[in-house]
């Protein structure tokens, strides 16, 4: 798979990065009005209290919508899906799609999804989303 | 309809549009600038309000020699330019200024002496997108699509259907850059850029710019051009990450712009003779045509099959044959509100005119359907 531009992560959303290299996904809660969100930020967009906490996902989730990229170098890997998933918890959030072809065939809307955990570099970890109870087989077929 | 909230007096796009490497994206703005100023009669000594995006507003005000009492640097994307007519209207009406001067001009093919988008790593787009290595707009903003296409049974040859009409509309235009007529089978096995987007559904990449001149409907009268007024405008802002989209099947930013200026103009959907939608790709005018209102939701696609924005149709669409065939320079907006004022003066191209129009739409879009600026023209 390529490898986009690597996250640099800012105070406000340093805690995430760290609990995904831990292997864990995260959204934000907010205990005021029940708001779920992502990205991260130290208050809640639906009501403005700054009264959020992190909330551990499932790490299941659909895959809502994607495009697949053929804009690729010639000597590179074939096109991939960039994909947005609505996650169990309610949030979205973007992705590729992995252990399974990159094809319309496929990548069905609505299909069922679970994280993993795609370590980049020391400090970043990529969430990533494959077919539930898809073998793993590491990288995208 | 309601008192003109302003009028535009002077407009004019760059001399030449299409593959432009011997001009800097400065010298666009400049040339599309003059080009507006002697449309109207004008110099740089008259402009004392000046509105632009992409280039900042103090460096072409030093270029042309412009001191302003009024400057606007509002950048949202393509539809910025949409806003600067909105914030000129109401300046000139608060008497901040008298005469505005918006610009557009970029190299967007040539990339000469342009302003690159630049995505920092650290910035929310940074983090939570550029690592899953999308390719900037053409997979982004097209993201939704698939969402649309499967609640509304929208197919790949309704997105080719976009292309093919708006081709109609190229053909009349001497200045479009690709013109030739073009079939749904043609879009549909031209190169796959982003699946389902093909090629020749995806807007262009050209170099070019464009100008206008605005000043106040009193005024209008004492320039050499019919006038166009501008009777309603509308603007608004929902994302910059297309995660963040609140629904995948309509544009929010779309819908509150437009019942904005519908509302300003005080006119109906149905009084309405000329539309244009800013097509960055072929799925965007599906969301316009029922953002705002001249359609229900998933109808848009029908809508155009039916042959109701195509030539002879009635409600004429994207008549310079849009950003997928006219030109797109990377912040189309200023094109669209070009192709609008040339219907409202009765100085399109032949065939591509509409008889008696008398109202047009203008709907403009930034980033990835994250925001929206709407204007409404009227024939004076
Ligand atoms: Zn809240």
């Amino acid at each position: 798979m390529l490898r986009g531009t690597l996250p640099e992560p800012t105070p406000s959303t340093a805690w995430f990065w760290e609990a995904a290299a831990r292997g864990e996904l995260h959204v934000q809660a907010c205990d005021a009005c029940d708001g779920r969100h992502f990205p991260p930020r130290p208050f809640c967009p639906s009501c403005g209290s700054r009264d959020v906490t992190a909330l551990r996902c499932s790490g299941r989730a659909t895959l809502h919508s994607y495009v697949i990229n053929h804009m690729v170098p010639k000597d590179g890997d074939g096109p991939y899906a960039v994909a947005v998933v609505r996650l169990e918890e309610g949030p979205m959030m973007m992705t590729n799609i992995v252990d399974c072809p990159q094809t319309p065939e496929a990548l069905m809307l609505d299909m069922a999804l679970e994280v993993v955990f795609d370590r980049v570099s020391d400090t970043i970890t990529l969430p990533k989303f494959r077919p539930a109870g898809a073998a793993a087989s590491g990288e995208a077929a | 309809m309601t008192r003109p909230l302003a009028s535009i007096v002077g407009a004019a796009e760059t001399t030449r549009l299409g593959v432009l490497p011997d001009m800097s994206e400065l010298d666009l703005h400049a040339d599309a600038a003059l080009n507006a100023l002697a449309d109207c009669g004008l110099t740089p000594a008259d402009i004392d309000g000046i509105a632009t995006a992409g280039e900042n507003p103090a460096m072409l005000a030093q270029y042309l020699g412009i001191t302003p009492t009024w400057v606007d640097a509002t950048n949202i994307g393509g539809c910025s330019f949409m806003t600067h007519v909105a914030h000129a209207a109401a300046a000139i009406q608060a008497r901040l200024c008298r005469t505005v001067l918006i610009t557009h001009g970029e190299s967007g093919r040539s990339r000469v002496g342009n302003v690159p988008w630049t995505v920092p790593a650290h910035s929310l787009m940074g983090q939570f997108e550029l690592g899953y290595t999308p390719t900037m707009a053409a997979t982004l903003f097209t993201i939704p699509a698939l969402r649309y296409m499967k609640t509304f049974g929208v197919t790949e040859e309704d997105l080719a259907r976009v292309t093919v009409v708006q081709r109609q509309w190229a053909g009349f235009h001497p200045r479009a850059f690709r013109r030739d007529p073009v079939t749904i089978d043609q879009v549909l096995t031209s190169r796959m850029i982003a699946w389902p987007f093909r090629i020749l559904m995806c807007c262009l990449v050209t170099d070019g710019g464009g100008a206008l001149i605005v000043t106040s409907p009193e005024r209008a009268a004492d320039f050499p051009t019919r006038p166009v007024d501008v009777i309603g405008t509308g603007e608004s802002v929902e994302h910059l990450m297309i995660t963040e989209m609140k629904e995948y099947t309509a544009s929010r930013a779309f819908k509150v712009a437009g019942d904005a200026a519908f509302a300003s103009a005080g006119i109906a959907r149905a009084d309405v003779d000329h539309l244009m939608i800013y097509d960055a790709f072929a799925h965007v005018p599906l969301y316009g045509l029922e953002a705002l209102g001249f359609v229900k939701p998933g109808e848009a696609a029908g809508f155009i099959a039916d042959g109701h924005t195509a030539p002879g149709g009635r409600l004429p669409m994207n008549t310079n044959g849009g950003g997928i065939n006219y030109m797109h320079s990377g912040m189309y907006g200023m094109y669209a509100l070009q192709e609008a004022v040339r219907q409202m003066r009765g100085t399109a191209p032949a065939g591509a005119q509409v008889q008696d129009a008398k109202i047009s739409v203008v709907q403009g879009v930034g980033g990835m359907f994250g925001t929206a600026g709407t204007v409404v023209l009227a024939r004076r």
